[in-house]
């Protein structure tokens, strides 16, 4: 039995004030639980004690004849107040105040808890990004800043521009055929966007440096009809988008991931 | 003169009905001001009070129905800055066994005293107290405690368990210091 639950149960039951169901609950409850009956017969000790010991004061003498005297002093049909005690200003209503905090505290936590869950996450917006980024890129004139099926002529053109080399390969033999790169910028930072032909499908692959040093298997997502892939390896964080199927998509990434491994390799 | 009687008539009637309930009103107001002198004021109010609201008593438990009345003139009319010290009701919710409120001075003259369960009482949070005193020493439901309380029931339930748990920490502590 929950702690503070039996506590509340097990002192109503000492008191005779369950109804019969919560009174048979904690009979059965005590019946396998050697800890609950001994708090159980803890509080029969204590209520021994306290009415074996608990000094129950007796009204003195005179105050009864002060009383006496003082209702009879009374003046004659003195009218009763018309606000009953109960209503007395003094008293302010502690238990409706509590109750209106506590529904205003549950208020606040649940507007919290409703910004917090609808708050896109970082890889939410991460997509969303992506997915901007290469509908851009569609545009005309938008897709290549340096437009060449030749990886040592694109890789070269990132030099000075981004503080790191990408690794740039042409898979045009598997069907992948690289048209260009251009910079972009993503996460708050400038990024390399390598663009691919596959028939008559755009891929977009983004390349930039990863902090966290984890590498990662392809992660597959898919926004406003987009499929994208995300992945890690050798410190770089790669990420494809693409409106070709999400077979094919991998197979691209199966493809470009063979290829880093083999250079890593060498 | 037919007045003056009806009045004479109204004062007994009420005593008859409220006196034999004075010891228990006493009690009360004796474990809410922890002193004699108070307690006698506190009584005295309340009787007077009762009286002339005495017209408006539609019957029911005449014993809880003073004891609301003791417990809310204490409340109401002697709430003095040491009636106030002892009253958890507004911070209960903030404190959760109210463990603090303790009077340092009430601990040291329980080490003296001797009368382990008394002194403990008397450390007790008052909202913790008074629910003990209604229910082990006059005896009243739940459902009564509720209404002299003027707190639901769950909350006297849990008032409850709460008071006895610290009593018996406050008597286990006691019985370790040698008291």
């Amino acid at each position: 039995m929950e702690s503070k639950h039996s506590q509340e149960k097990l002192s109503a039951y000492l008191d005779a004030e369950l109804d019969a169901a919560d009174r048979a609950r904690v009979e059965a409850h005590l019946s396998g639980c050697g800890e609950c009956t001994a708090a159980l017969a803890q509080l029969e000790a204590l209520r021994g004690r306290v009415a074996a010991e608990a000094q129950r004061h007796a009204a003195p003498e005179y105050l009864k004849h002060r009383i006496h005297a003082a209702l009879r002093a009374e003046p004659a049909g003195t009218p009763a107040p018309r606000t009953p005690p109960r209503t007395s200003s003094r008293t302010w209503p502690w238990a409706w105040i509590n109750l209106g905090l506590a529904g205003a505290m549950t208020a606040a936590f649940a507007v919290t808890l409703t910004l917090y869950l609808g708050q896109p996450s970082a890889d939410d917006r991460l997509e969303q990004e992506l997915v901007s980024s290469h509908f851009r890129s569609l545009m005309p004139d938008h897709l290549a800043d340096v437009a060449s099926t030749d990886q040592h002529t694109v890789k070269p053109w990132f030099a000075g521009k981004l503080d790191y080399s990408p690794p740039v390969y042409d898979l045009a033999a598997q069907g992948y055929a690289l048209i260009g790169g251009r910079l972009d910028y993503l996460q708050q930072r400038p990024v390399a966007a390598l663009a691919y032909r596959h028939r008559l499908h755009i891929v977009n692959l983004y390349i930039w440096p990863d902090a966290s040093g984890h590498a990662s298997t392809p992660q597959a997502g898919m926004r406003q009809g987009f499929h994208l892939l995300r992945w890690t390896q050798d410190g770089m964080r790669y990420s494809a988008v693409s409106d070709i199927n999400p077979q094919d998509l991998a197979q691209f990434a199966a493809l470009l991931r063979q290829k880093v491994a083999q250079a890593d390799a060498q | 003169m037919d007045k003056y009687l009806g009045d004479d008539d109204k004062t007994a009637r009420f005593e008859a009905m409220a006196m034999p309930h004075l010891d228990a009103a006493y009690n009360l107001a004796r474990w809410l001001t922890r002193n004699q002198h108070d307690a006698d004021d506190l009584v005295q109010s309340a009787y007077l009070r009762a009286f002339r609201f005495a017209d408006g008593f539609r019957g029911g438990d005449v014993r809880a129905w003073l004891l609301t009345i003791v417990r809310h003139t204490y409340y109401s009319t002697l709430r003095d800055g040491q009636a106030q010290r002892g009253d958890i009701s507004f911070d209960e919710a903030l404190h959760g066994d109210g463990d603090d409120s303790a009077d340092p001075a009430a601990i040291a003259a329980s080490r003296d005293t001797g009368r382990t369960v008394n002194a403990a009482l008397a450390q007790l949070p008052q909202a913790f107290r008074e629910v003990l005193v209604l229910k082990e020493m006059d005896d009243l439901s739940y459902k009564q405690i509720a209404e002299v309380t003027e707190t639901p029931i769950g909350t006297v339930m849990s008032r409850l368990a709460r008071a006895r748990k610290q009593l018996l920490a406050y008597l286990k502590h006691g019985e370790q210091d040698g008291i």
